[in-house]
Parts: structure tokens; sequence; C-alpha cells
């Protein structure tokens, strides 16, 4: 379908995918917050939500139209636009990074092969990266404009935990793109999928972008901009409604994607473990399909641990945060990157 | 949209929305670098500036609490200086612009990928070699000046 020299059905495509993933990453988030909770309820030996609908399934729900419903309050003394561009920003900067992600091996449908990525550019992880250094601005902004001095010391706190704890993550990040030697995320993949997945050689600097991905999600033990006991309520804390509502549900896709990024970079997105499926028999569609479930299975488990991690460590004091990020974390990222490189380096030659 | 913002940045009363003009700008330097081929370019510049340093600059203006605009009163004669300085920058701007050849320019560009992250990796550790290491001894000069300024006090 050619007009005007543009082709449409590759526009088409493109739009139901991205449709289909910020769908997808929206329903996910919700029913993470059903998952959260049950979690909480299990690892605290509770039951957990469970009267609307059956095993308490239809509680997202409830909880979604309970925050629609509910007064919206605008502080009069705040910057109106602002307050309103906050969670905005929050809730873009989280359904961003899902672009360049590669969620399964190609589709193959109308004789033509669908690529399950929104975009392959060639500098894909860094553009990851560069979206979530964004993120802090959604926070920085809502604390800013409540004109609240606990929500503006939240959100300061916020802003300089993530700036500090995206310098480990990127330097972690060195190391795999060494391995892989490229930025785009579909190389990356393949690379795993041709040798081992990237957990066997880097296993440092996945400890590393773990803790980072939690610090940057604000999720405990870093949790510092939202703790209640100092700050009340953290930088939403002037929020009701459903501007609460998109701070809260934009935390959870960050978790979600956070989930896929970690298991696309170092547990071989969505190659399926110990099987060399290139050798089966079976439709092309098949396997993107079940792919992509493998993928999902690992961005699930990851959440997992982010909420197994929330109910079991407290809270860090925000100087022993500090301390972690800048003493421990930089340092062993920098040495995990110059003996990485050192061992590429050696086995080329 | 870069030029509406920049002219957004010096008119904006309010600090805080000047900074958040000046992150717009950056945003749109960035689609033209994108426009450019230059996507390398485009992420840097939006992690470092608009990630980091535009992050840093909101903090401290958000922590001095500038919403009242008790600006000092100026004297006449500096804001004089600053007119004549401020044209001298446009005088300079202006005449290294003039002789660049745009032609040969938007042909390199044209063929395609110099921005790109190989070409870019290449060129700075073959040819700019010196140029790129003298500045990064520049950054640690600086660093490292930072870290005895603030030492200094405890």
């Amino acid at each position: 379908m050619y007009l005007l020299a543009i082709d449409w059905f590759f526009i088409l495509e493109k739009f139901l995918l991205i449709g289909l993933i910020v769908t997808l990453s929206m329903v996910v988030a919700m029913y993470a917050t059903y998952g959260e909770r049950k979690v909480a309820a299990w690892l605290q030996d509770r039951i957990g939500p469970n009267r609307a609908g059956p095993f308490g399934i239809l509680q997202p729900l409830a909880d979604g139209g309970k925050l629609f419903f509910k007064e919206e309050i605008i502080p009069l003394i705040s910057s109106k636009f602002l307050f309103i561009l906050g969670p905005c920003l929050a809730m873009i900067t989280a359904l961003l990074t899902s672009a360049v992600i590669p969620w399964s091996t190609p589709l193959h449908l109308f004789d033509k092969d669908i690529p399950l990525q929104v975009a392959d550019i060639n500098i894909g992880i860094l553009y990851i990266f560069g979206v979530v250094s964004l993120g802090v601005y959604g926070i920085m902004i809502g604390g800013w404009a409540s004109n609240n001095k606990f929500s503006l010391l939240a959100a300061v706190r916020g802003a300089s935990q993530m700036v500090s704890y995206e310098l480990p993550m990127g330097l972690a990040l060195i190391a795999v793109l060494m391995l892989a030697g490229d930025l785009r995320m579909s190389v990356i993949v393949n690379n795993q999928i041709e040798h081992y997945w990237h957990i066997v050689y880097q296993p440092i600097g996945f400890i590393i972008f773990f803790v980072c991905a939690l610090a940057e999600c604000n999720r405990t033990p870093f949790d510092l901009p939202e703790a209640e006991n100092e700050l009340n309520f953290g930088y939403h804390q002037e929020y009701s409604s459903m501007k609460l509502g998109f701070y809260l549900f934009a935390e959870y896709i960050n978790m979600f994607i956070s989930g896929v990024v970690m298991s696309t970079l170092y547990f071989g997105g969505y190659d399926i473990p110990f099987v060399n499926e290139a050798n089966w028999d079976i439709n092309q569609n098949l396997l993107a399909i079940i792919g992509f479930a493998v993928l999902l299975a690992k961005a699930f488990f990851f959440v997992f641990v982010f909420m197994w991690i929330r109910w079991t460590i407290p809270r860090f004091r925000y100087d022993q945060l500090m301390k972690l990020g800048w003493r421990t974390l930089i340092p062993l990222a920098l040495l995990n990157m110059v003996l990485t490189a050192a061992i590429v380096l050696w086995f080329k030659k | 949209m870069a030029l509406f913002g920049a002219m957004m940045v010096i008119t904006s009363k309010n600090p805080v929305y000047s900074v958040l003009w000046l992150i717009l700008t950056f945003f749109a330097i960035s689609g033209h670098y994108i426009l450019l081929n230059a996507q390398f370019l485009a992420v840097v510049n939006i992690i470092v500036y608009a990630g980091a340093i535009m992050v840093l600059f909101l903090f401290v203006i958000m922590l001095m609490n500038l919403n009242q605009t008790i600006e000092p009163k100026k004297n006449r004669w500096l804001k004089f200086a600053g007119a004549i300085s401020g044209g001298c920058l446009l005088l300079v701007l202006v005449a290294a612009l003039r002789n660049t050849e745009i032609k040969s320019q938007t042909a390199m560009v044209n063929t395609g990928d110099i921005g790109l992250i190989k070409n870019l990796g290449k060129e700075l550790f073959s040819t700019y070699v010196v140029p790129f290491e003298i500045s990064s001894i520049l950054f640690l000069s600086a660093m490292v000046g930072a870290v005895v300024i603030g030492k200094k006090d405890s």
C-alpha cells in the first residue's frame, strides 16, 4: 500500500504495535498493583484483596474507578499548569521506554515479516537511558508545583537519588555493550541467543544494574521520596484523584519495563532457555508468541522479586543511600567495566 | 521551536519556568540532531544536558525559592556593558559563520551516517584523538577543582 510515496501499511503496523504495547504495559501495571497486594498479604500471612470478583481479581478496576470519581483538588497557590504537567510527564516517560524493546521474533502475516519491535534504532539502549533520565522531571515538577515544603524536599531527594544511581547503571551497561558489540537491542538479544546469556559473563554487572533499577523506580529499600514517616506522603502529597493514580501507576509501569529491560539485557530476552528453538519445525507465528510469553514470564519474575524485596527489607537512611551509590556501586561498576574490557580484548586477539 | 523556547528562557519572569523552557530548547536541538541523522549526539544531548545538568539547575533554583522577584536595582552602566558584550558575541558569531561553505556541509550530511555511533567513535579516536584527550583532562581538572573547593570548609 503505497500512497504519496509513504508506506501506509508500515505506519499502520507501527501504530497497531504501539497501541498494543502501551495497552499491555497499562494492563500489566494494573494487575501489578493487585499482585503487589497479594504478595504483601502472602508475605505477612494475610489473605489480601478478595472481595471484588473471584479472588479479588476485579480489585484493580475497583481501585481505578474509585480514583476517577474522587474529588480533584488543585492547590490555589500552586502553578496550575506545572501541577498537571507533573503526573503527565511521569506517565509519558514511563511509557516511552517500551519503544525500543524487542518483544519477540518477527511475526509472519500477509506475506510480510513484522518485527515485534517498534523502532530498532542504532542507539537502542542509550535511548532507554535517556528517557529514564527524564523520569526525574515528573517528580521534580510535581513536587515543586505543589508548593509544599515536604513535597519539595521529597522531589529533591528523589531527583538526586535518580541522578546518582544513573551513573553506576550506565557503567554496568557499558560492560554489556562491550560484550554485545552494539547498542541495538535486537543485536544484544541475538548475541545472547548465539552464545550464553549475559548473566553468565556479567553477574556483578547484573547485581549493580538490579540495585540501580530498584533505585530508579523508587522502590523500597530506596523509596525515600515517599518516606511516609518523615515526609508525610512524599512528592505526591498534594495530589488527589487520578493525578495521584498516574504517579502510582507510572511506578508500576516503570517496574514492569525495567523487568523487561533486565531480562532483555541479561537474561536473553525472548530466548527460550536450554533449547535451540531454531531447530523446531513449527509455525513462525507460534514461535513468536512463545518467545513473547517467555519474555513476559522473565519480566514478571523480576517484578515479583521487586515486590518480595519491598516487603522484606526496611528503608535505607539517606546518607546510607548516597554512600552505597557513590562509594560502593560506582567503584564496583568501574572495576567491572575495566575487567570486562580487558577480557574482551584478550579473547579477541 | 528551538528559537521560541530560547526566547521564552530569557523572557520568563520566574527562573523555574526559564529552566523548563531551556529543557524544551534542548529537546528541540536534539530533534535537529535526529533530522541530521546524528542519533548518538541527540541522545547524549538529552542524557547529559536535559537529564543531569538541568536537574541540578532546577535543584538550586527551587531551593533558593526565587518566587518573589526581588530584583536588585541594576546599574544603568551594567546594562549598557551587557548590551555591548552581547553585541560583540553576535558579531563574532556572524563573522565566523559567514564564511562557512554551507553547500559542502550539506553534501557531507547527505552522504549519511557521520553522526552514527560507529563512525563517530572512529573519528574521535583517530583523527581527533588529541583534542578529545585534552578535553577529558580539562574535565578531570574541573572535577578536582570542585572537590577541592567542597573540602575547604570542613
